[in-house]
């Protein structure tokens, strides 16, 4: 009993020391942001990694999840015989929510995982050491381009997830299911505000891509310096990202939208 | 009059290692190491596998702290330095890793670049004239559109040994620079190291096993053994030491002081105690 007490207790100090660690490895990194103005060629390759090389993912997602949303949202509107109401039912729960949400879990899975798994190899096979050795400090060298590109990208695949998945519940509802176009655009046009719904949304993605970007680059540079423990990082960054993201979604609503 | 000859010795010392201690957890590796590095000259640590070489090289860089005692480098005390001072001091120290540790998204002509591209403007044309030159002196020219994943073992230390002196450092450390070399190739970097030395004015710090080779090479020589210094001297004055340690060492004999075996109880008693 006493036991398992002192384990919890130990676990739970472990948990703390290692949020204290990553706060204070973020604080070292929004310190060296302004690196990126003299190198900037260091973003523009990492903005390539982790945001171009995201599109085709975000892009395929984006498109399916609108052409399910239009074909499930049209089957219970159409009850109602309120099918007209389709496009700002579906723009809205694109901006508002899986907009962000979804981009945010596919940008860990993506490119989140891939930051960690690269910081890690690079820790364990000495050439952050190197680096150091060679008075070049990994951490503005390495780190916080990365950490900028996922800021960065974020939002943008945020708005393009959203964007190409109302393009897809515009093809099933309209194309495929007899959706008036005309009331479609326009009922969208009248419901979704842009200083609500929008910015709401946008500050979501922001707000999720400094999280990700952080828990991904964090886990590489603190990971285990072995192949086990790169792996393990990995693992993390995923599993660490979605209870970040969905914790802070659920925040971010109860502030934007609770008193509605 | 004898101030200033004490004074003169102190210069020759470019490094002075005092009283070192580092433990890793509870466990104690080094416990008190004093080396002194003369200025210009070429130093080798030798030890067992295990015994803190690369530990050492890592505090005398400053990527360690060490729980007690000192290095310092010119008269500036490694280990309080601020990190600007830091890396400015580094700035002027090459370090051979003993794993080679080449980026490996960059070509070996890149890897080479690197330290030329972080801390000088020198125009491109004169970047590949200064890569080009260090990769001929390991013998690798040819090899410089290969990426780190497409060398050998040993070309990929001879890459690492290029960009280590890249920057034509004020102190070079080599850890393990003949490891997994074929015979030339050990003769040529021997002969490398000790150009570098001598026409550069650089002072060399070498870890090795190879007896014979550093014995070669080296002005002069540190045994480091269960984290103490166990011997000291030239080339010559090692050979005839009559210590138990050194003797041991130079001659790779498998029995004596130097323990072959990490820490552990007797052999016999761990086979028939069965399973933990
Ligand atoms: N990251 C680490 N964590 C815990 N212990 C370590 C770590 N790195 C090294 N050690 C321990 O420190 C001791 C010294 O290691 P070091 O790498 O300095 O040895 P070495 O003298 O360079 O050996 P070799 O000649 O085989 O390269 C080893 O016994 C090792 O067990
Ligand atoms: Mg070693």
């Amino acid at each position: 009993m006493l036991d398992w007490l002192q384990n919890i207790g130990q676990a739970g100090l472990r948990v703390f020391q290692r949020l204290g660690h990553a706060t204070l490895f973020m604080l070292q990194i929004l310190v060296s942001i302004p690196v990126l103005f003299r190198h900037p060629r260091l973003l523009i390759h990492e903005l390539y990694s982790v945001g171009v090389l995201s599109l085709a993912i975000i892009v395929i997602s984006g498109l399916t999840v609108g052409m399910v949303l239009g074909l499930q949202m049209y089957n219970t509107l159409v009850d109602f015989g309120t099918e007209d109401s389709l496009g700002p039912v579906v723009a809205l729960s694109l901006v508002r929510e899986l907009g962000p949400v979804l981009t945010a879990l596919l940008f860990s899975g993506r490119a989140g995982s891939a930051l960690t798994a690269e910081i890690g190899l690079m820790k364990a096979t000495d050439q952050l050491s190197v680096m150091e050795m060679m008075a070049v400090d990994p951490l503005k060298r390495v780190v916080v381009p990365r950490y900028m590109a996922g800021v960065i990208s974020m939002p943008l695949l945020a708005a393009m997830f959203s964007a190409v998945g109302i393009l897809g519940s515009y093809m099933v509802g309209v194309g495929m299911l007899g959706v008036d176009d005309g009331a479609f655009w326009s009922q969208m046009q009248d419901k979704v505000m842009l200083d609500e719904d929008v910015l709401n949304g946008v500050i979501k993605s922001i707000v999720f891509g400094m999280a990700a970007s952080w828990i991904a680059v964090f886990e590489g540079y603190d990971a285990v310096p072995t192949t086990e423990g790169v792996s393990r990082a990995t693992t993390r960054t995923v599993v660490h990202t979605a209870f970040a993201v969905l914790g802070l979604d659920f925040v971010l609503t109860a502030i934007m939208f609770g008193d509605q | 009059m004898s101030d200033t000859r004490v004074a003169r010795q102190q210069d020759a010392m470019l490094v002075r290692i005092n009283d070192l201690h580092y433990a890793r957890g509870t466990r104690k590796i080094l416990k008190g190491i004093n080396i002194d590095i003369p200025r210009g000259k070429i130093t080798t640590i030798m030890g067992p596998s295990g015994c803190g070489k690369t530990t050492l090289l890592r505090l005398i860089g400053g990527q360690l702290r060490p729980s007690q005692g000192g290095v310092t480098i010119a008269d500036q005390n490694v280990h309080a330095l601020n990190n600007t001072d830091l890396y400015q001091l580094r700035k002027r120290m090459g370090m051979l890793f003993q794993s080679g540790a080449l980026f490996t998204h960059l070509s070996v002509f890149e890897n080479v670049a690197f330290p030329l591209r972080e801390h000088t403007n020198l125009s491109e044309s004169l970047i590949r004239a200064l890569v080009l030159m260090k990769l001929q002196a390991v013998g690798l020219r040819g090899a410089r559109r290969l990426m780190p994943a497409e060398l050998s073992g040993g070309m990929a230390r001879r890459v690492a040994l290029a960009r280590a002196i890249a920057l034509d450092p004020m102190i070079m450390m080599y850890d393990e620079p003949f490891t997994g070399q074929d015979p030339i190739t050990v003769g040529v970097i021997m002969q490398l190291i000790r150009l570098l030395n001598d026409s550069l004015g650089m002072t060399s710090i070498i870890v090795s096993h190879d007896v014979q080779e550093v014995c070669a090479i080296s002005d002069r020589l540190y045994m480091i053994s269960d984290g103490y210094v166990v011997g000291e001297g030239g080339p010559d004055q090692l050979k005839q030491s009559d210590s138990g340690w050194v003797r041991q060492f130079m001659n790779a004999l498998p029995d004596g002081p130097v323990p072959f075996h990490y820490p552990a109880p007797s052999y016999a008693q761990d086979l028939l105690q069965g399973l933990d």
